[in-house]
């Protein structure tokens, strides 16, 4: 979740009220953020993902102000048009189709505006912008521009300009190898042959999104005191609630906010679009769903309190908020606004029977019976490697392989149990003996025929470690679990490249294969560097509960 | 202490070596006496001073031993003697002396040389013979013979050497093998009172029992005896018991805290396709949560298959605009082949997903549960596992509330054992409200998250439904209150399987 930092004597003038360190630490969190910290001057704040809204300083205040009653309602914003248009060529529509645009003037940047104005911008692209792939922000000061501004795609290496902070000019195709923003966001570019540009009417270019402004069109300084804003996207929607967030909060800092007019191929949009969204208030189903009983007033004062307006039975969703699909998020926010402290919890009486699964009923019965025979459950992980599964027991198993594990060690699902127990044992070499351990756990095998392409077997291992330990005493052990599940089975002798020869048997029971009982080889020993024989059997238990059912 | 308790409470041992200990005040002594061996007179003496009768010091001393040759020497004599015998019947070559008298080359060497200085022979041309001086001496013992001896019968303090025991040693010190001084660690024992007392009572061996046999209670040969009486308050050499992981113990009791509330447990693979995990739970297909740093891709195999087209449709309908509902979707065009990537599932809500796809209209209201293993693609370090315990609760209820999931909420904390519980808003992509709970913490006198939420969006319910029927859900992680159970600060210690660890693991007993 993204974190964001509020200087509280700005923050205290935005929301018009004082609170003390004690009322932000309560009330912060019951708006549905974390407070992270409040120390000196500065107050640290998680804002959930569904509220890029307010991952600005203006955003945050203007919601909390709401929300502890100083100005609650709809803020109304006035929008200006600039009469100056931004021209969408048709070339970008299958690289990067939309953009939302806006001017705002009035604005007095000093360094700190500056760093706030840069801190929106990151947030929204990391969050709202998905790292800029489905959306990016260009912010350039006005003065350095020609109106009107052309949006449109161009061959990479026919364009060239200097990019931010850069010392010289740089063609599109350059930018990616060169620049460190192209470094990093280029691979949103792969494969275009076309790069999206923005250029004024002098045909000076602007920015190439989602990377790079020009070091030249493209910096707010201290001077700056108008600015031109785009966002550009796959999707117009997304765009223009980006550029909402934007301007709304450069307004709260005293802007002027104007609109564009934007030529697209197939027709005109005006942005930014600040005309709030309407939802039909449903009374009943907000008080069904939250279990309260609020008259229309009441509600629509707790909505107000949220930042909504109510007009004629709908309510006025501010132009900002992205996160407002269905009545249940009024909901919501009406819950939040009443306070998730002030309900009353209530268990309702709804009669339904508890019930374990008998396959995990079965399971635990069988843990019962082998630590009757002292032996001791070890719990290890689903995720191994198929040098444990395979290189160190002989085998050659098809394994179930992850994708980019951050964890080389633990990158396939495994197959069987006993490399699992084996690791036990040789982890726990420096432990007495004898050391006799089970486990029983889930095993993944390749299975084209299933929904996954893999299947899954819970499967019991039993290992006995020690001086002792041999065919004897783990059919001894196979023999308590048999006698008290009531199972017959059968043996016979085969060949397991795990195991000594002469020395494993396969089990089955009813006719199905069921488990493999032995002495494992003294190389395999020798390769989780033991020095005490195991013997040992694996049991397939998702085949023996078929046998039981 | 009584002394005839004390009698009756000697173990065998005991008694064979009590008759001697006022006669000797060594280990070794003892052993000569009363014919024990060393590790039964050592475990007779440790046992007689716990019960106080005498105390053990122990000293290091160095002693003069015989070594291999010189026992040799000391049985066929020394081998400048059988030189000299060798000779007294008539002269011989130098080359010959050695087979004579039985020599080793180098022995007779040594021999040569040692008998010349001492003028005991004289050589001409390379034959040897006896003098007058070597007869004589051949007639007498000599002071190293002596020496011989003398250490032959018990290790000799190099202090206690007379100055011409001394002359020997130091001569033969620089011989082969024939003595060395070797470090002894003597034993000692010295009588308590009680010690003393003891050893003046006249014990008998073998007039208690010691242990209790089968014969014995045959033949009724135990009657009229006493027993050995045993020190209760000991220690005894530690056993182990077999046991349930700990880990396993403390989801044991979670899934009964889950039944008493009449949840009826559901259960399902770890292995599973995007669809199910993400897209069939409304988490539009840019989430972060889906992202390859988060989730566990598989590679072999990539992709699986969706389930039947009627349910896609109306998911996909979900996505993009909000299906039938009135709904805005996520205005995105959803794309299947994304929905048939194939992940470890990222939590258990997967199978809340699954049962309610399956849940008749009949079977409603219905409470499910389940815990499992779940999957996130991390580093692994002191407070991060790619593995991780969630429980996971649904209540399908047409007259299901936000003030019930509260209640279940607060009820479901209390039975875990934490009676307070506070709620606070949060976000998750499938739940309105969604709801984290913190619960105090009296230990460490704070709030501790514990888990998330909600009731879960009509966008998730109706396709997989039919209806959009309030489900409430909560799902928090188990690992921490396990953690905080067993008192582990190291999340890698819960599947560490350290057996003297888990050997001494408290049993979870909530």
């Amino acid at each position: 979740m993204p974190s964001i930092k509020l200087n509280k004597t700005v923050f205290n003038r935005l929301v018009g009220k004082e609170l003390s360190d004690a009322e932000l630490r309560e009330r912060i969190p019951m708006l549905g953020t974390d407070l992270e910290s409040v120390e000196g001057d500065e107050i640290n704040v998680e804002v959930f993902p569904n509220r890029p809204d307010m991952l600005s300083e203006q955003g945050f205040a203007r919601a909390f102000s709401s929300f502890i009653g100083v100005k609650k309602g709809l803020r109304k914003y006035a929008v200006v048009p600039s009469g100056s248009k931004v021209v969408i060529d048709r070339s970008v529509s299958d690289v990067r189709p939309f953009t939302a645009c806006a001017i705002v003037k009035n604005l007095k940047f000093n360094d700190e505006k500056i760093r706030e104005m840069i801190q929106i911008q990151e947030k929204l692209h990391v969050t709202f912008g998905r790292n800029r792939k489905k959306l990016a922000i260009g912010v350039y000061p006005l003065e350095h521009i020609k109106l009107p501004i052309r949006y449109f795609a161009e061959d990479p290496k026919k364009v060239k300009f200097q990019p931010l902070e850069f010392p010289r000019e740089l063609t599109g195709l350059q930018i990616i190898s060169q620049h460190p923003a192209g470094r990093e966001y280029g691979h949103l570019l792969e494969g275009k042959d076309r790069f999206p540009f923005f250029a004024d009417a002098n045909k000076e270019i602007l920015s190439m999104p989602p990377i790079i402004n020009s070091h030249r069109t493209g910096k707010v300084t201290g001077q700056t005191s108008e600015v031109f804003i785009e966002c550009s996207g796959f999707d117009f929607n997304t765009c223009n609630i980006c550029l909402n967030i934007i301007v709304t909060a450069l307004a709260d800092m005293g802007g002027k906010i104007c609109s564009m007019e934007l030529e697209f191929p197939d027709g005109k949009k005006t942005t930014p679009d600040l005309e709030p969204r309407r939802m039909k208030l449903d009374v009943p189903f907000v008080n069904k769903w939250l279990g309260l009983r609020l008259s229309e007033d009441q509600m629509t004062d707790l909505l107000s309190r949220m930042g909504y307006g109510f007009e004629m039975g709908f309510v006025l969703i501010p132009a900002y908020r992205a996160d407002i699909l269905h009545m249940v998020d009024l909901a919501e926010d009406v819950a939040i606004a009443y306070g998730y402290d002030k309900f009353e919890p209530e268990i309702p009486d709804v009669a339904t029977l508890g019930e374990e699964s008998p396959f995990e009923v079965f399971r635990r019965r069988i843990s019962d019976v082998l630590i009757g025979l002292g032996l001791i459950e070890t719990s290890t992980y689903n995720l191994t490697n198929s040098n444990d599964q395979n290189s160190k027991m002989g085998t050659d198993l098809k394994l179930a392989e992850l994708e980019s594990a951050v964890n080389t060690d633990y990158n396939v699902l495994r197959a069987w149990m006993l490399p699992c127990l084996m690791k036990v044992l040789h982890d726990n070499k420096g432990t007495e003996y004898p050391q006799n351990i089970f486990e029983i756990g889930n095993c993944f095998k390749l299975d084209a025929s299933s929904e996954t392409g893999v299947c899954e077997f819970a499967r019991i291992a039993v290992a006995l470690c020690g001086p002792d330990a041999d065919f004897t005493r783990i059919k001894q052990v196979l023999d308590v679990l048999a006698q008290a599940l009531d199972f017959k089975y059968e043996s016979k002798e085969v060949e397991h490249p795990s195991f000594i020869p002469g020395r494993v048997a396969r089990i089955s029971v009813g006719g199905l294969d069921v488990a493999y009982i032995g002495e494992l080889h003294p190389q395999v020993l020798a390769n989780w560097e033991l020095e005490m024989p195991v013997s040992c059997f694996e049991l397939n238990m998702t085949e023996l509960y078929k046998v039981f059912k | 202490m009584d002394i005839n308790r004390l009698v009756e409470s000697l173990h065998p041992l005991e008694r064979k070596a009590v008759p001697f200990l006022a006669k000797c005040s060594t280990l070794k002594e003892l052993m000569k006496l009363s014919k024990l061996s060393e590790a039964e007179a050592m475990r007779a003496l440790q046992w007689l001073e716990n019960k106080g009768v005498l105390k053990i010091s122990s000293e290091v001393k160095e002693t003069v031993q015989l070594d291999s040759n010189g026992k040799e020497y000391l049985k066929k004599g020394l081998p400048e003697r059988r030189f000299l015998e060798a000779l007294k019947k008539s002269p011989l070559p130098i080359k010959d002396i050695g087979k004579a008298a039985s020599l080793s080359a180098e022995e007779a060497t040594v021999c040569l040389g040692l008998l010349k200085s001492k003028a005991a022979i004289s050589i001409d041309k390379g034959v040897v013979s006896v003098t007058d001086h070597g007869l004589k001496a051949l007639s007498k013992e000599w002071l190293e013979e002596a020496f011989l001896k003398r250490i032959s019968k018990g290790g000799v303090e190099p202090s206690a050497l007379s100055p011409e025991e001394r002359f020997s040693y130091d001569i033969f010190r620089k011989r082969k093998d024939i003595v060395r001084s070797d470090l002894e660690k003597i034993k000692r024992f010295e009588l308590t009172d009680v010690g003393k007392a003891l050893s003046k009572e006249k014990i008998k061996a073998g007039d208690a029992i010691d242990r209790l046999k089968p014969d014995m209670l045959r033949d009724g040969s135990w009657k009229g005896k006493t027993f050995r009486r045993y020190d209760v308050t000991i220690n005894v050499p530690k056993i182990c018991r077999g046991k349930r992981h700990f880990v396993n113990q403390a989801t044991d009791y979670a899934k009964q805290v889950w039944i008493e509330m009449g949840f009826k447990e559901m259960q399902g693979p770890m292995v599973n396709t995007c669809f199910w995990n993400f897209d069939a739970l409304f988490t539009a297909q840019d989430h972060p949560v889906r992202d390859l740093q988060d989730t566990f891709y598989m590679k072999s195999p990539a992709k699986g298959k969706l389930p039947d087209k009627k349910l896609v449709d109306k998911v996909r309908a979900m996505h993009e605009h909000g299906g039938d509902l009135e709904s805005i979707g996520w205005q995105y065009r959803w794309d299947p082949e994304t929905a048939k990537r194939i992940i470890l599932r990222t939590h258990t809500t997967v199978l809340s997903a699954k049962t309610l796809a399956a849940l008749k209209k009949s079977d409603r209201p219905a409470k499910f549960f389940a815990v499992g293993r779940c999957f996130r693609n991390e580093a692994i370090d002191w407070s991060h596992l790619f593995e991780f315990n969630q429980t996971e609760g649904i209540v399908i209820d047409e007259n299901a509330n936000f003030r019930h999931l509260l209640g279940y909420l607060k009820r479901f904390f209390t039975k875990l054992g934490f009676p307070q519980a506070r709620f606070r808003p949060a976000y998750f992509p499938y739940t309105e409200p969604s709801v984290e709970i913190d619960v105090f913490h009296p230990m460490h006198n704070k709030w501790v998250e514990l888990g998330g939420a909600g009731i879960f969006r009509p966008e998730v319910v109706e396709p997989l439904l039919g209806e959009a029927v309030p489900v409430l859900a909560w799902g928090p992680g188990f690992d921490r209150i396990m953690m905080e159970y067993y008192k582990i600060t190291d999340l890698r210690d819960l599947y560490k399987n350290d057996l003297s660890q888990l050997r001494g693991m408290r049993q979870w007993m909530r």
